[in-house]
């Protein structure tokens, strides 16, 4: 928020002269009849895409010729607003002459690209950006039935928010890498969830698959137990050395706990790690005792060798005990 | 010739009150709160402007009618300063309001929640109307207060408010109207009625923006909003708008003297649009024109989408409005129309066109003509009036959708 923020945008200002000119004059608008596509030797696909309840819904005609495979006609039906129709007919101009193979490259990035009056420019506000995934997903939906596949073969890898086209993998990555802990970092980091906002969480638009909350919040805890486990991992593996002093402290601490402390108590005492000093030969630990345990005979002999004995087990070898 | 049919989100100014605030700019531009002649040369028109308030609502003498900025702090204050007094400082927990409500009311209750109120958000019936035996239902020893809109801003339908009234009365709870979409179009009498708070704003019967008021009854208790100078008997502080006041008074006289008349007018207007837009295919009008503001059509046209029918009349100089998914920045469908339990396909067909008094016959004949066209080119486009199916396999599913 800040001064240009405190008028709301208007909408139709942020359309691109192209985006007006093809909402009131689509030049692809139409349909193709079976007979046509006869006619000329061709095949035809009609595909759907979206529904009257979700807002908008595009239906895409092609006629391919089965030869060829090239995409010598097609034309558009919509039910949406001026961006949704504007989307539509540029996405059948960007379909006309191209292979199936080639078409199901063409994304909604391409979309609202061409529909660009200049490079630099987005041809729309960022909450229309979904009306031209529409346009990516009908063509995928019609490669599919001309090749016999399912379209979801077209899809290498599971797309978060199409908007802004940024895959699981990615977001995952990028959380991981740059430790980001918030959704706004997610969006200025990857774009994520800048756009239509379904992708953010459930309520949205849209209904999605994998939500940014649901997905920060995993990546999050996944990385938590990731730390601990190469915490546990430094342990075991005998690189007790290699800790830092705090969290050599805290591993003795947690052996002690665990295996010793509760005896000293049972018997009216306790004790403290004060310090871990390594040398050349030992890492030393000194520790204090507590309650009974001061004076009592056996805290320099038996108690002493238990816990030392307990320490080398589960941390190091080189663990000396020293009570001071 | 351009057309505005969007009366319900603002109307025009009638000149005949910026005549009337004119001199409150530049001549006689005193604080009334100041004991000098500068400060009470406004007294006179601040008076005049009370009374024709008072009057236009039929508002006893006992009564309180508070000037604020606008219709929204009217709603902020009432459910706030209710949630201070008899549910932090009380021991109720409990709101009542609808679905339907303005946003000044449901994201205000939203807030309340936040600070642990109980809010219960009531349906409404398929023609959008609030029954009082629900309000009943909910009622609770715990209930601070019920607060329900007059009347719809979409779609224009007017809740049973002397019923509902009636209910709280007997129940002993504090009841709220947002008046908005009511004052200055259909008869508000405050003494036939039982309300404890209604709110209302100028600029929604031909006065100025910034400018609104609250009704307490029986200048009962409710602690203040905005905290200052003590002006308005210690109600509302904030040196008093005297311009907007006085426009505010002269706006509402002219919208409540022979209302019966003004609104026979308008809906004569309006039942001529109306029938007409009736005779395109699948289309349908929502809400017993009986039982709405005089003024206003929300309607449904298969097929088109409402943004792009917006798009459309835009072109053709019309100002309309939409709930519709595409034109709020949220992308949500019309959730008045998924509140009255219209198919899903609907509710992103709506279109809502709000007449005033200042709209003419030719205005009617024109929007009629540009409408129609409008309706024919995006039914050629629209993909519901398809007639080549799509290839096996290639059909897709109907939204589920979400409030």
């Amino acid at each position: 928020m800040a001064k240009n923020d405190l008028l709301g945008a208007s909408l139709w200002d942020a359309y691109s002269n192209k985006v007006t000119t093809l909402m009131n004059n689509p030049n692809h608008q139409g349909e193709i009849t079976e007979q046509e596509a006869a006619e000329h030797g061709n095949r035809l696909i009609v595909a759907d895409f979206g529904a009257e309840s979700c807002g908008d819904a595009v239906r895409l005609y092609w006629e391919v010729d089965p030869k060829t495979d090239i995409i010598v006609n097609s034309k558009f039906k919509s039910f949406g607003c001026g961006t949704a129709i504007a989307s539509s007919d540029i996405m059948t101009e960007l379909c006309i002459g191209k292979t199936v193979k080639e078409a199901v490259k063409i994304t909604n990035i391409d979309v609202e690209f061409a529909l660009r009056d200049s490079p630099e420019i987005p041809a729309v506000p960022p909450q229309k950006m979904h009306c031209s995934v529409m346009a990516y997903d009908v063509i995928k939906k019609a490669a599919g039935l001309y090749m016999g596949v399912d379209s979801g073969t077209f899809e290498e890898e599971i797309i978060v928010c199409e908007c802004a086209r940024v895959s699981l993998k990615t977001l995952q990555e990028v959380i991981k890498l740059n430790d980001l802990t918030t959704i706004e970092q997610i969006t200025d980091y990857t774009k994520a969830g800048g756009f239509c906002k379904s992708c953010i969480r459930p309520g949205g638009h849209e209904k999605r698959e994998y939500y940014l909350v649901d997905i920060l919040r995993d990546t999050r805890r996944e990385m938590d137990e990731e730390k601990m486990k190469a915490a546990a991992d430094a342990g075991s593996k005998g690189s007790f050395e290699s800790m830092t002093l705090v969290q050599q402290i805290k591993a003795i601490d947690a052996v002690i706990d665990e295996n010793v402390r509760q005896f000293l108590i049972m018997d009216g005492g306790n004790m403290e790690v004060i310090d871990v000093k390594p040398t050349e030969e030992y890492v030393d630990v000194y520790i204090r005792y507590l309650g009974a345990c001061n004076g009592c005979a056996s805290s320099a002999t038996g108690t002493l060798y238990a816990i030392e004995a307990t320490l080398k087990e589960k941390l190091s070898k080189k663990i000396r005990v020293l009570p001071i | 010739m351009q057309v505005y049919l969007d009366n319900n989100a603002t109307t025009m100014v009638d000149p005949l009150v910026v005549e009337v605030m004119q001199p409150f700019f530049s001549e006689i531009y005193g604080n009334p709160n100041s004991l000098h002649k500068f400060g009470t040369a406004s007294h006179p028109a601040l008076s005049k402007a009370i009374d024709q308030v008072y009057k236009a609502l039929n508002a006893s003498d006992n009564d309180d009618i508070v000037f604020t900025s606008c219709a929204t702090e009217s709603n902020n204050w009432v459910l706030k300063s209710i949630f201070n007094d008899y549910i932090v400082n009380g021991d109720k927990n409990h709101i009542i309001t609808t679905e339907v409500e303005h946003p000044s009311v449901l994201s205000a209750c939203r807030a309340l929640e936040k600070e642990g109120t109980k809010v219960t958000y009531l349906p409404v019936n398929h023609q959008g109307i609030v029954e009082p035996h629900v309000v009943r239902s909910f009622i609770t020893d715990k209930t601070a207060l019920v607060s329900v809109m007059w009347a719809s801003n979409e779609t224009g339908m007017i809740n049973p408010i002397k019923e509902i009234g009636e209910i709280c009365k007997e129940k002993g709870v504090l009841f709220h109207s947002d008046g908005v979409q009511a004052v200055g179009k259909i008869p508000v009498n405050l003494q036939d009625v039982h309300v404890d708070f209604l709110s209302m704003s100028a600029h929604k019967f031909h006065g100025p923006k910034g400018v609104g008021a609250l009704y307490i009854k029986n200048s009962q208790p409710l602690s203040p909003f905005l905290h200052g100078g003590e002006h308005m008997g210690g109600r509302r502080s904030g040196t008093l708008n005297v311009p907007y006041i006085v426009a505010m008074g002269k706006a509402i006289e002219l919208a409540t003297t022979n209302i019966e008349e003004k609104m026979a007018s308008i809906r004569a207007k309006r039942d001529r649009l109306e029938d007409a837009l009736l005779e395109l295919s699948d289309t349908f009008v929502v809400g017993n024109r009986d039982n709405r503001t005089p003024n206003t059509i929300l309607i449904s046209i298969r097929g088109v989408e409402g943004e792009g029918m917006l798009w459309d009349l835009n072109n053709g100089q019309i100002g309309a409005s939409t709930g519709s998914a595409c034109a709020s920045e949220d992308l949500q469908a019309n959730t008045v129309m998924l509140a009255i339990g219209a198919d899903n396909e609907l509710a992103h067909t709506g279109i809502r066109l709000s007449l005033s008094r200042f709209t003419t016959d030719e205005e009617i004949d024109y929007t009629i003509e540009h409408f129609k066209k409008a309706v024919l080119r995006l039914r050629a486009i629209s993909s519901s009036y398809a007639k080549v199916g799509p290839t096996p396999g290639g059909e897709s599913k109907a939204c589920e959708l979400h409030h």
